[in-house]
C-alpha cells in the first residue's frame, strides 16, 4: 500500500541541514484501570530534512499521541524515534521536550497573561545566551516579516482573533530555530475563509524559513494541499495505512485543486481515509452500546 | 475574526469600563425609594411607626455623626478588622490553595481535615473563637479571617487544577525549568482564580465582621448598629446600616482595583 514519497519541491530553498526524523516501530499502549488500549501500534514513518508531512486520520487514531512522543510529553511503550540519528525517545528514556521541536495545539496556547512580544521572546529568553533586547528585536523582526504582525506586538492574546493568535503561535515557535515543527490541528476549529488565509500564511512561512513539519490533520484537503508527503493512519490502534507523495508544484495554489493531478491523488486518499472513519464510527457505535 | 481588522489600534489599547452612569431610570429609581420611604412614615404604615424619615436620618447624620470622632474610628476599626483578616488570609490562603493543587501527599494529608473545617459557618466560630484568643480584638480579625480563608484556599486550589497542560508542556519545550515554570507559568495562572477569591472573600468579611462586633465587640460600625437598636434610637441603626453599605462598596472598589492591576491581560 505504500509509495516511497519525498521528493524536492523545487521553488523552496534549500534542504536544512538538520531535521530528519527516523520514527521506527513505535507502539503505545495505555492501560487504565487495567484495560490496555492500544494507541499506536508498530508505526514507522521517516522523514527528510525539510519536508512537510501531513498526517491523517480519524480522531482516536493516534495522532496526537505520536505528535505528544516526537515533543517529548510522552514516552513510546516500544520502539525507538530518532532526530537526526540521536535517539529522542524510546521506552527507557525520559521524555524530554526541548526547543528543536516544538508543538503548536489544536486549542491554541499563547500565554495569555504575556503580550504577543512576550510569548514570542519567551522561549529565547528561557534558553539563556540572548540578551532581552536582542530577542526582542529578532521577535520584532520576524513579526514585522510575517504580515506586519509586528504592530500587535503590545497586544494581549485574548485582544486577537483565532487566526492572530495561531499565527502569532507558529512564530514563536518558529523563533527558536526549531529542527521540526510539530502542527496538532492548528486550523481546526477555524471556518473555510479563515482556514486558508492561514494555509497561505504558513506556506509563506514554511518557503521563507523551510524546516521538517508535522502536521496533524484530519481534514484531507487541508493536507494535500500543504503537504509534500500524506500519511493516511488507521483508526486506534494507529498504524500507517496509506503513504502518499504529493507532487504538486509550490508554491500552491487554490486553482490546483481543480487540477487532474490534485483530482487523482485525492481520488486516491479519499477512499482509505473514509474507509477508516466508517470503521472509526462504526466501533465508536459498538463501544457505546 | 476577520483576519487582517483586529487589534489595529495597538500600542494603547484601551480597556473598556463598566459603565456606572445613573440615566433617568436609575435616577428615578432611587428618587422613588426614597420617597416611598417617607410616604411610609408620614402615614405610619404597619411596621413604620418607630421609623425615621430619610431626612431626619440625614440631619441626624450631619448633627451628630459626620463631624464626631467616634463614628469615624467605628469605620477604621472595622476596616482594620476586615482588612487585616482579609490580608492573613490571603497570606495562608494562596500557598495553601498552591500546595494543594502541587503535592499530591501534602494534599492526601490535610484536605480532610481542611474539607471538614470549611462547612462551619464563621458566625459559629466565635464563641471557640472568644475562648481560645486573649483578646476580643485578635478573636473578631480571627473570624474575619476565616471567612476569607476557606473561600480563597478552595479558589486558588481549583485554579491550580485548571492549568491547561499545554501551557506548562511549552513552557518546558521551549526550555524554561520547573522553578521558572512556576514563577512564569503556573502563578499568572492562578492569578485569576486569586482574584475571584479576593471578590467573593471580601464580601464575606464584611458580612462576619459586622455580625462578629454585634456579637463580640465593643467598636466597630456593627457595634454602632446594635447599640442604637439596644438605645431605642432607629435613626442610629440607619446611620450604622448606610455606613456599613458605603465601607462594603468602598472594599469592593478597592479589591477590584488591586484585581485590574494583578490582571493587565484582562480586558
Amino acid at each position: 500500500m505504500t509509495t516511497t514519497a519525498s521528493h524536492p519541491p523545487e521553488d523552496l530553498g534549500p534542504r536544512p541541514q538538520t531535521g530528519g526524523l527516523g520514527i521506527a516501530n513505535v507502539s503505545k499502549v495505555y492501560d487504565p484501570e487495567g484495560r490496555a488500549v492500544v494507541a499506536l501500534d508498530d508505526f514507522s514513518l521517516d522523514v527528510e530534512a525539510g519536508d512537510f508531512v501531513a498526517i491523517v486520520g480519524p480522531s482516536g487514531c493516534g495522532k496526537s499521541t505520536l505528535l505528544n512522543i516526537l515533543a517529548g510529553f510522552d514516552t513510546p511503550t516500544s520502539g525507538e524515534v530518532l532526530l537526526d540519528g540521536v535517539p529522542l525517545a524510546g521506552p527507557d528514556l525520559a521524555p524530554r521536550p526541548g526547543p528543536d521541536r516544538v508543538v503548536v495545539f489544536q486549542q491554541g496556547a499563547l500565554f495569555p497573561w504575556m503580550t504577543v512580544l512576550g510569548n514570542v521572546t519567551y522561549g529565547l529568553l528561557k534558553q539563556g545566551g540572548v540578551s532581552r533586547r536582542e530577542a526582542e528585536a529578532r521577535a520584532i523582526t520576524l513579526l514585522a516579516e510575517s504580515g506586519k504582525l509586528d504592530r500587535i506586538a503590545d497586544a494581549y492574546p485574548a485582544q486577537l482573533s483565532s487566526g492572530m493568535q495561531r499565527r502569532v503561535e507558529i512564530i514563536r515557535a518558529l523563533i527558536n530555530d526549531p529542527r521540526v515543527l510539530l502542527l496538532d490541528e492548528p486550523f481546526r476549529a477555524m471556518d473555510t475563509v479563515n482556514k486558508s488565509t492561514m494555509h497561505r500564511h504558513l506556506l509563506e512561512l514554511y518557503s521563507r524559513n523551510r524546516k521538517t513539519i508535522v502536521f496533524i490533520t484530519h481534514d484531507l484537503e487541508e493536507a494535500l494541499f500543504l503537504a509534500d508527503r500524506v500519511i493516511v493512519m488507521t483508526t486506534r490502534p494507529g498504524t500507517l495505512k496509506m503513504d502518499i507523495a504529493v507532487n504538486l508544484p509550490r508554491p500552491r495554489k487554490r486553482e490546483m485543486m481543480a487540477s487532474d493531478a490534485y483530482l487523482a491523488l485525492r481520488e486516491k486518499a479519499v477512499f482509505a481515509v473514509s474507509e477508516e472513519a466508517k470503521r472509526a464510527f462504526e466501533r465508536g457505535e459498538r463501544e457505546m452500546a | 475574526m476577520k483576519d487582517a481588522t483586529v487589534a489595529t489600534t495597538s500600542p494603547a489599547l484601551p480597556r473598556p469600563r463598566r459603565a456606572r452612569r445613573l440615566d433617568w431610570r436609575g435616577t428615578s429609581s432611587v428618587v422613588g425609594f426614597f420617597l416611598a420611604w417617607q410616604l411610609a412614615v408620614n402615614f405610619s404604615l404597619p411596621g413604620f411607626t418607630d421609623i425615621p424619615t430619610p431626612w431626619e436620618v440625614l440631619v441626624t447624620f450631619v448633627r451628630d455623626f459626620l463631624f464626631s470622632a467616634n463614628y469615624w474610628s467605628s469605620w477604621l476599626v472595622s476596616f482594620q478588622r476586615v482588612f487585616l483578616g482579609f490580608f492573613l488570609a490571603q497570606i495562608i490562603g494562596i500557598p495553601l490553595g498552591l500546595f494543594f493543587g502541587t503535592h499530591a501527599t501534602f494534599r492526601a494529608l490535610v484536605l480532610p481535615v481542611f474539607e471538614m473545617m470549611r462547612p462551619i459557618p464563621p458566625l459559629a466560630w466565635v464563641p471557640l473563637s472568644i475562648l481560645f484568643w486573649p483578646t476580643t480584638e485578635a478573636s473578631i480579625v480571627f473570624i474575619t479571617f476565616i471567612g476569607a480563608f476557606f473561600i480563597i484556599t478552595i479558589n486558588v486550589f481549583e485554579g491550580v487544577r485548571s492549568i491547561r497542560p499545554e501551557h506548562v508542556w511549552l513552557a518546558r519545550s521551549l526550555g524554561a525549568g520547573t522553578l521558572r515554570i512556576f514563577r512564569r507559568i503556573m502563578i499568572p495562572a492562578v492569578v485569576p482564580s486569586i482574584a475571584v477569591g479576593m471578590t467573593l472573600g471580601i464580601a464575606v468579611t464584611w458580612n462576619v465582621v459586622i455580625a462578629a462586633e454585634m456579637i463580640a465587640s465593643d467598636s466597630g460600625l456593627g457595634r454602632l448598629t446594635w447599640e442604637g437598636y439596644v438605645s431605642s434610637t432607629p435613626t442610629i441603626v440607619i446611620v450604622g446600616m448606610i455606613s456599613i453599605g458605603l465601607a462594603g462598596y468602598l472594599s469592593t472598589m478597592i479589591v477590584d482595583w488591586i484585581e485590574s492591576r494583578m490582571m493587565p491581560w484582562k480586558q
